[in-house]
C-alpha cells in the first residue's frame, strides 16, 4: 500500500467520528457565536447584524449576573462535598464487610434514578408542613422553613439534591481506582510505622489523584449542565434565587424566544466550559501523577 | 400463452380492486392537534375519545391529537416545530400566548375563516369574558376551549371549628383577613399547624393570582393592544401590599412563596383552610376531599372579579386551506353546547358558551355540583388574563417582582416600580 492510499485509509477511519463531532459539536458552537452578533428574527422581521449589542445587553442584565453567581455558588457548594462524600463512601465499601454488595448498590441507586423522578421525590421531602423533612422537624418541636419558597434556602436545597445524586456516581470511580491499588503498598506502609491517616495522605491520595481529576472535571461540567431539578422544583424562583445559567438560557431561548440573546448567553457557558477543559489539560494534568 | 393472459387478468383485477377504495374515498385531510394537560384527571383519554367521535361524524377529516406537555411545553413545542417547518395545524395553547403567536406570524384570524352566517353566530356565542383574551386589532385569533377563572375553595369543617358560618365565605378583604385570623392555628411551641389562607405565588402563575387582587381593587394591568402595562399605579401597589400583609402583618399565610402545584394538596391535607386556585382543580378536589368544602367568588375590595385563564384553539397559518377549514370544523364541533358540557363535566373547566349551560346534562351537573356555577357567575365581572407582546418575558418580570416582595427582598412599591421599568423597556418596540 503506498503512502497516499494509506492516508486515505486513515481519513476514512476517522470520518465517522469526524462527521459526528463536526455536525453536533463544532458547527453548533460556531453557529452560536455567529448568531450572537445578530438580532432575533421575528415573524416578518429578519435577523440583522447588531455587532456587540447583545453582549452589552448581557452586561446590563441583572438576571444573567445572578444566574452566573448562583451557578458559581452551586458549583462551590456541590463539588467538594460530593467528592468528599464519594471518597468516604468508596473507602467504606472497599473493605471486607458483611453486606458490601448491598451497600454499594444502595450508594449507587441515586445515580440510576432519572433526575426528573428524583426531583419530584425531593419536592415532596421539602414541602412545608407535611413534607418528610417538615414532619421530622415537627416531631422535634421545630417549624421547618419554607425550603423552596425562601430566597435563602432555595438554592442550598437544590444543592443537597445534587450532592445526593452525584456522590454515588463519583464513588464508583473511586471504588474502581481503589481496587487497582496493590495491597502490598498498605502492608509496606504499616510496616514502616505509618499511621492510617499517613497512609491515606501520603500513599492513597496521590495514587487517587488521576481519578480525583477526572471526577473534578466531570463534576464541574455537571454543575453547569444539570438543570432538570431546577425545572421541576423551583423554576428558578423565588425571584431568580435558584436560577442557574443553563436554565436561564433555556428560558430566554424557549420561553421568550429571544434566540440571539440565548446564543449570547450560550457563548458565556461555552467559554466557562472551554476554560475548564483548558485548565485540566494544561495545568492539572502536569501536576498529576499517572501510574 | 393462456397462462400469461390469465396472469395479466388476475393482476389487472387485483390492481383494480386495490385501487378501488382510493377512488371511492378521497384521502382524508390530516390535521395535527397539539394539546397540553394542565389539570388532574385522564385528559389524554378524554381527548382521544373526542377525536374518535368527531371522525365518526366527519369521515373526510383525520385529526391527530398530540399530547405536548404543560402549557409552557406546548407553546415551546409548537414554536419549535414552526421554526423547523413542520408546525401543527391546530393547537390548544394559553389564551395569553395570542400576541406571541401573532408576532411569530404563526396563526390566522378565526374571523377570516368563519365567514358564513352560522359561523358568525357560533363565534358570537361565547362568554365575552373569554373573548377578551381572544381578540386584538379588530380580529378574533383564538376560540375559547378549556377556560377557567380563579375561585376560592374553603373547608367547611374548619370554618365550623373556628366558630364561622360554613355556608358563608368571606366576601370582602376585611372579612378575608378576619376569617383567616380565626382559621390560623398554632401549636404549644408557637408553630403554625394550620394556615388561614394560601394564595399560590411560586412557579409561573403568581401574576394570575395577583390579578384576583388587582381586579377587585379596580385596577387593570394592561391595555388591549398588549403594548402597555400599568404596574406602578397606586391601586396595583395597594393590592400587592394587601397580599404581602397577609403573611408579613397578619401572619395568616406562610412567609416566602407558596407553591402552585402543592396548593390543592395543602387544602386536601387540611393545612390551609382557604386556598385560591383555578376552577380546573374542582374535579380533583371534589374527588379527593374527605370533608365538605365550599367554593366562592373572589372577595371584593371596591368591586368583584377575577381574571379568566386557560387555553384557546389556534389555527396555524402554515396549513393548507383544506386543513384550516378542517381545523375550524373541529374547533366548532368541540365547542358545540353538548360537547362543551361534556368537557366541562369531565375536567372542571368552565363551559365556554351560555348555550352549553342550557343543555340537560349541564343543568343536571349544576344541580349536583352547585360549586361549578360559581365560576360561571363570576364571569360577569371577570377581566382578561395578563397578556402582552413578548408575553412570557413580561409575565416573568411581574412574577419576579411579586416573589421579591413576598420573600421580603423589596417593598411592594419598589418591586412594582422595577417591574414597570423593565416591562416598558421590553414593550417599547411594540408601540
Amino acid at each position: 500500500m503506498n503512502r497516499s492510499l494509506q492516508a486515505v485509509y486513515g481519513w476514512l477511519l476517522l470520518l465517522p467520528a469526524l462527521v459526528l463531532l463536526a455536525a453536533f459539536t463544532h458547527y453548533p458552537a460556531l453557529a452560536t457565536l455567529w448568531h450572537s452578533f445578530f438580532s432575533t428574527p421575528r415573524g416578518s422581521r429578519p435577523a440583522r447584524f447588531v455587532g456587540l449589542e447583545n453582549y452589552a445587553l448581557m452586561r446590563d442584565d441583572p438576571v444573567f449576573w445572578q444566574s452566573l453567581w448562583n451557578n458559581l455558588w452551586f458549583a462551590l457548594g456541590t463539588i467538594p462535598t460530593s467528592i468528599a462524600i464519594a471518597l468516604v463512601m468508596a473507602l467504606w465499601v472497599n473493605r471486607n464487610l458483611a453486606g458490601r454488595g448491598f451497600l454499594r448498590m444502595a450508594y449507587f441507586t441515586p445515580t440510576v434514578l432519572p433526575m426528573v423522578a428524583v426531583a419530584n421525590i425531593w419536592l415532596f421531602f421539602y414541602t412545608p408542613q407535611y413534607g418528610l423533612i417538615a414532619q421530622v422537624m415537627h416531631a422535634f418541636g421545630a417549624a421547618g422553613p419554607n425550603w423552596l419558597g425562601s430566597r435563602d434556602t432555595a438554592l442550598p436545597a437544590l444543592m443537597v439534591v445534587t450532592i445526593w445524586k452525584e456522590a454515588g456516581f463519583f464513588m464508583i470511580f473511586y471504588l474502581a481506582a481503589l481496587q487497582t491499588v496493590s495491597p502490598s503498598l498498605r502492608e509496606a506502609a504499616l510496616l514502616e510505622g505509618a499511621s492510617r491517616w499517613q497512609y491515606f495522605r501520603r500513599v492513597l491520595w496521590p495514587l487517587l489523584m488521576p481519578t480525583t481529576l477526572f471526577v473534578l472535571v466531570n463534576a464541574l461540567i455537571n454543575a453547569f449542565r444539570l438543570v432538570d431539578h431546577v425545572v421541576v422544583m423551583t423554576r428558578g424562583g423565588p425571584d431568580n434565587a435558584s436560577t442557574l445559567l443553563l436554565f436561564y438560557i433555556y428560558q430566554v431561548g424557549f420561553s421568550f424566544w429571544d434566540t440571539s440573546y440565548a446564543a449570547t448567553l450560550t457563548v458565556v457557558l461555552l467559554l466557562i466550559l472551554a476554560v475548564t477543559a483548558l485548565v485540566k489539560f494544561r495545568w492539572l494534568d502536569r501536576r498529576t501523577h499517572y501510574q | 400463452m393462456r397462462r400469461t393472459a390469465l396472469k395479466a387478468l388476475a393482476a389487472g383485477l387485483a390492481g383494480a380492486f386495490l385501487s378501488l377504495p382510493l377512488y371511492a374515498q378521497p384521502k382524508p385531510v390530516e390535521v395535527e392537534l397539539y394539546y397540553p394537560v394542565a389539570v388532574g384527571g385522564p385528559i389524554t383519554k378524554i381527548v382521544d375519545d373526542m377525536v374518535v367521535a368527531f371522525e365518526k361524524d366527519h369521515p373526510g377529516i383525520d385529526i391527530k391529537p398530540i399530547y405536548a406537555g404543560s402549557y409552557q411545553d406546548s407553546i415551546a413545542k409548537a414554536l419549535t416545530a414552526l421554526k423547523g417547518g413542520t408546525p401543527p395545524q391546530l393547537a390548544v395553547l394559553l389564551s395569553t400566548d395570542m400576541f406571541t403567536l401573532i408576532d411569530e406570524d404563526a396563526i390566522v384570524p378565526i374571523d377570516g375563516l368563519a365567514k358564513s352566517e352560522a359561523d358568525k353566530k357560533w363565534l358570537g356565542g361565547f362568554y365575552d369574558a373569554f373573548m377578551q383574551n381572544s381578540r386584538t386589532g379588530g380580529h378574533v385569533w383564538g376560540v375559547p376551549f378549556q377556560r377557567s377563572t380563579i375561585v376560592m375553595y374553603y373547608n367547611k369543617d374548619l370554618f365550623k371549628q373556628a366558630g364561622l358560618d360554613p355556608e358563608r365565605a368571606p366576601a370582602t378583604w376585611e372579612e378575608l383577613v378576619d376569617y383567616s385570623k380565626k382559621l390560623t392555628k398554632k401549636d404549644a411551641a408557637g408553630n403554625v399547624t394550620q394556615w388561614g389562607i394560601k394564595i399560590p405565588s411560586g412557579g409561573a402563575f403568581a401574576y394570575w393570582l395577583f390579578q384576583a387582587l388587582t381586579t377587585p381593587n379596580d385596577a387593570i394591568l394592561m391595555n388591549e393592544e398588549g403594548n402597555q402595562v400599568y404596574l406602578d399605579k397606586p391601586a396595583v401597589i395597594e393590592a400587592a401590599q394587601f397580599w404581602n400583609d397577609l403573611s408579613a402583618k397578619h401572619g395568616v399565610m406562610p412567609r416566602g412563596t407558596v407553591d402552585w402545584g402543592t396548593t390543592p394538596k395543602d387544602f386536601l391535607e387540611k393545612k390551609a383552610a382557604i386556598v385560591w386556585t383555578t376552577t380546573g382543580n374542582l374535579t380533583n378536589i371534589r374527588k379527593n376531599a374527605d370533608f365538605p368544602f365550599g367554593v366562592a367568588m373572589m372577595p371584593k375590595a371596591k368591586r368583584g372579579g377575577s381574571p379568566t385563564g386557560g387555553g384557546n384553539f389556534y389555527i396555524f397559518k402554515s396549513g393548507t386551506p383544506e386543513q384550516q377549514a378542517a381545523a375550524l370544523k373541529f374547533a366548532q364541533w368541540a365547542t358545540a353546547p353538548e360537547r362543551a358540557a361534556d368537557w366541562s363535566i369531565a375536567t372542571g373547566y368552565v363551559a365556554v358558551t351560555p348555550a352549553a349551560w342550557e343543555t340537560d346534562k349541564m343543568k343536571k351537573y349544576a344541580a349536583e355540583v352547585p360549586a361549578a356555577t360559581v365560576a360561571r357567575d363570576q364571569l360577569e365581572v371577570s377581566v382578561a388574563e395578563f397578556s402582552t407582546h413578548e408575553n412570557q418575558r413580561v409575565t416573568k418580570t411581574l412574577n419576579d417582582a411579586l416573589q421579591a416582595m413576598l420573600t421580603g427582598a423589596k417593598t411592594p412599591k419598589q418591586a412594582l416600580a422595577d417591574a414597570q421599568r423593565e416591562a416598558d423597556r421590553v414593550l417599547r418596540a411594540y408601540r
